[in-house]
């Protein structure tokens, strides 16, 4: 269930890993760029991502009771 | 639509549309779970045992998306995905409440028993996941907005724009979240009748 945005926030901390080899300081890595509105868009990941994992389960527990029948 | 600008907040202040929410909706469906454990045990009607049970679980979705937001969020203006702030100790712990309550109920077999333990133990976990969240957190010094020495978000840091958005979400969310509390109780429902039948 929550393997997906664990992956997502793994990902997405190695991307701020990867812009910090060049030389400017840290507020410049890619999350940090334009007015921090990555994280937002990273939030909002997060949640469709958990939202479709959990609907996803949800159709799975009913398909089975209709195979059931 | 704009946004106040801030430092350290910058463009995350729209994050407040994204995260609050989620705990509004938990706080929403968790609410139902303990009126209907209420309900349950006064009246002894299965089906309420049910929706309580859907409604909690659905509660620690949102539960789960409140925290892994928060984190993130927390990475870029407090420094760490986890600083051990007294809010985010005091949500995990709240979070493992909750797990018990599952692992509580999932541990009986014998329907009546069951429904009864873990209704009585839903109506203990709310107030103490109320204090743990909103209270506790409030008497000591913390990151979070609306903690110790720090005011509130709503009265430095938010202005009459986002509330328009801000309003609409946490109906929305809550709304949200029940329907999907409800469609997964229609489904335990009919796995319920289907036992009583066999």
């Amino acid at each position: 269930m929550k393997k997906l945005p664990v992956l997502l926030l793994l990902l997405l901390s190695n991307v701020t890993c990867f812009a910090q080899d060049s030389a400017s300081p840290a507020m410049a890595d890619v999350m940090r760029s334009d007015g921090m509105i990555y994280v937002v868009i990273a939030t909002i990941v997060i949640i469709f991502a958990g939202l479709s994992i959990y609907l996803f389960s949800i159709d799975r527990r009913l398909r089975k009771i209709e195979k059931e029948k | 639509m704009g946004v106040p600008a801030l430092p350290i907040l910058h463009e995350t202040i729209r994050n407040t549309y994204f995260h609050v929410p989620m705990w509004i909706a938990m706080f929403t469906v968790f609410t139902i779970s303990v009126i209907y454990s209420i309900r349950y045990l006064a009246t002894g009607k299965e089906e309420y045992d049910l929706i309580a049970v859907e409604s909690a679980n659905t509660g620690i979705f949102f539960f789960v998306l409140g925290l892994i937001t928060g984190m993130m969020w927390a990475k870029y203006t407090w420094g760490e995905y986890w600083s051990n702030d007294p809010k985010q100790n005091s949500a995990a712990i709240a979070f493992l409440l909750y797990c018990a309550y599952s692992v509580l109920r999932n541990s009986m077999d014998e329907e009546q028993k069951r429904a009864k333990i873990s209704a009585i133990y839903n109506i203990f976990a709310f107030p103490i996941m109320i204090v743990l969240i909103m209270v506790l957190p409030r008497l000591t010094d913390s990151l979070h907005p609306g903690n110790g020495g720090n005011p509130a978000f709503g009265k430095l840091d938010m202005d009459n724009r986002m509330r328009v958005v801000l309003y609409p979400a946490f109906i929305a969310w809550s709304l949200f979240a029940v329907w999907v509390a409800t469609i997964r109780y229609r489904i335990r429902l009919i796995e319920y009748k289907k036992n009583e039948i066999n």
